[in-house]
């Protein structure tokens, strides 16, 4: 594969787990719990879109056919996304979102610190900007995971649920596969399978804080590195990409 | 005779401009009127969150959608302020929630009309905010104090969701056949819900009288009303909208437009419960409020082990 190929499914990677957990993020408006609830998630949301919108505009360019970030996110069909089916996932019942995104923001706190040294300029600056949002994604997260967790007999039972049915879809956050290797030899990206133990001692230590158990490491779901999805993408991206697909010459 | 001196410190205030705060004695009434008229506000920006909400998902592109996700955490955010406001004359948000889930506390009327379409995001931006900007900038000098403060921030915010709405009817019309069709649909069903808003004639305004001799109300329904449509005529133009108004013309002699006559039967039956989307809205707050409850349930049991902790 070369280079500019490897980049650009990496960077198609790295916009698309913003893109669709933006989108599902934006689906809690007007149904959280309480008002500042509904605030807080839509505003990660918000993150979610710019940073996916600055990647995948930098995947546009690597790729360097004339697309837009907009062609990436709104023209593209199901088996060219990459985003990790962890995201994809319904938001559930709030316990369900809080636990996709521990999972989710705990793997990125590792992953963008160590592309903060991407030698590729672009990315380690989107990485410098994205860590900080990360950072309070991971709080928000951690502080909800562990109020829940130790919070009323019925809020401890519904996060441990969240967290031993979402468990599946974290071991493929670590697959690393020939793009990870490449793009880590030439010192662009971290490779994945080196952060799992960063990720797995934080897991413990907010689990125990939330007096939570950690389930066992068990049977891992896969496929969305080679765009295998679940059957929840193909919806989503039917809402998402509506408009752009039923008026094709518009511009909005 | 104590009485009778804080009325007449309360009156004075009010004929001097100086702003009432929430320790400063009011009359009963005064509060009764504030705790309706600023809690209605605020159920308003809340429910107003869910026509918009409706096309989050949908918005035709990434900077749109970062748009519309901003500014309906700004809604979200005035409506926090406005609770608090409230909460400031001594009623709990709890308590307001429960009023307007029983139905005697109301929200604006406009948002029992449905968002069908994109460009309904590009209406409600500029015909509703724009409507509720007039409004607003007349509150800013409403003589309650924290009402007017919370105004005055939420003015700002405003002004910038109006020009996004006024973009996206702007970008629409500028476009396909398809998406001017789209624009003035959009333009022809909220037109006159958003005339609406301003409430009905001077002549038949239940709640004008004390509001006006307390300054809680700075100007009248129809001046508000007028305003409103003398500054959007020439901005419906400029992009090439048709106000759906046959009896819309320039009147030279008074320097402002008249209008046909607003369907107060309609504004009647979507007060009265029968609009498009009132039971959906309230339904979908009901519904989001009792799925939360063991969420809040166990934030504050958390906070109170937390509290025996540290004691302990």
């Amino acid at each position: 594969m070369t280079h500019q190929e490897a980049l650009l499914t990496l960077t198609l990677r790295l916009g698309d787990d913003p893109l669709i957990l933006g989108h599902r993020l934006g689906e809690w408006c007007s149904k959280a719990p309480i008002l500042e609830e509904d605030l807080a998630l839509t505003n990660m949301a918000l993150d979610l879109i710019g940073r996916a919108e600055v990647i995948l505009r930098y995947a546009a360019e690597v790729e360097g056919k004339g697309q837009t970030e907009d062609d990436l996110a709104y023209r593209r069909g199901e088996r060219r996304f990459y985003n990790h089916l962890l995201v994809e996932q319904p938001n559930g019942n709030f316990a369900n979102t809080i636990a996709r995104q521990l999972f989710i923001s705990a793997y990125e706190s590792f992953y963008y610190t160590e592309l903060m040294n991407s030698k590729d300029a672009t990315l380690s600056a989107i990485a410098h900007k994205a860590i900080k949002e990360i950072k309070y994604h991971l709080k928000h997260a951690s502080d909800w995971t562990i109020r829940l967790g130790d919070g009323t007999e019925e809020s401890h039972h519904k996060m441990q649920e969240a967290i031993n049915e979402l468990w599946m879809y974290t071991g493929e956050l670590f697959e690393t596969d020939d793009i990870d290797e490449q793009m880590s030899e030439s010192g662009i990206a971290p490779l994945p399978a080196e952060l799992f133990g960063k990720w797995k001692s934080l897991m413990i230590d907010i689990l125990s804080e939330a007096k939570l158990s950690l389930p066992d490491e068990g049977f891992m779901q896969t496929g969305s590195r080679q765009g295998v999805h679940t059957e929840y993408l193909g919806y989503i991206l039917a809402d998402m990409q509506y408009l752009q697909r039923a008026y094709p010459d518009a511009k909005w | 005779m104590e009485h009778i001196d804080h009325l007449k410190v309360f009156e004075t205030k009010i004929e001097q401009d100086i702003n009432i705060e929430a320790k400063d004695w009011m009359p009963d009434d005064y509060r009764k009127h504030l705790i309706r008229q600023i809690s209605q506000h605020a159920h308003s920006e809340v429910i107003g969150m869910q026509p918009e909400g409706n096309w989050i998902t949908r918005a035709p592109s990434l900077r749109a959608k970062k748009i519309l996700l901003a500014k309906i955490q700004d809604e979200g955010g005035h409506g926090l302020y406005l609770y608090s406001a409230a909460e400031t004359l001594g009623i709990g948000r709890d308590e307001l929630i429960q009023q307007l889930h029983d139905g005697k506390a109301k929200y604006s009327n406009i948002f029992n009309y449905p968002s069908l379409t994109w460009a309904d995001i590009g209406a409600i931006g500029w015909l509703v905010d724009g409507a509720a900007i007039v409004n607003q900038v007349s509150l800013q000098r409403t003589s309650y104090g924290p009402y007017s403060r919370a105004m005055v921030r939420i003015c700002k915010e405003e002004s910038f969701h109006q020009r996004q709405g006024y973009e996206i009817m702007a970008k629409m019309m500028a476009g396909t056949a398809a998406q001017r069709e789209m624009a003035q649909d959009a333009m022809n069903r909220w037109w006159w819900p958003a005339l609406m808003m301003f409430g009905p004639h001077d002549t038949d305004s239940p709640h004008t009288g004390n509001a006006v001799k307390w300054k809680i109300k700075r100007q009248s329904n129809d001046t508000l009303r007028q305003k409103f449509i003398d500054k959007t005529v020439q901005q419906a133009e400029v992009i090439g909208l048709t106000i759906p108004d046959p009896d819309l013309k320039w009147n030279e002699e008074k320097k402002s437009y008249d209008h046909g006559e607003i369907n107060w039967n309609e504004f009647r039956e979507v007060i009265n419960g029968n609009g498009p989307c009132n039971r959906q809205r309230m339904s979908n707050h009901i519904k989001a409020h009792e799925e939360g409850e063991w969420v809040r349930k166990a934030a504050s049991a958390y906070s109170n082990k937390q509290k025996l902790r540290v004691s302990q």
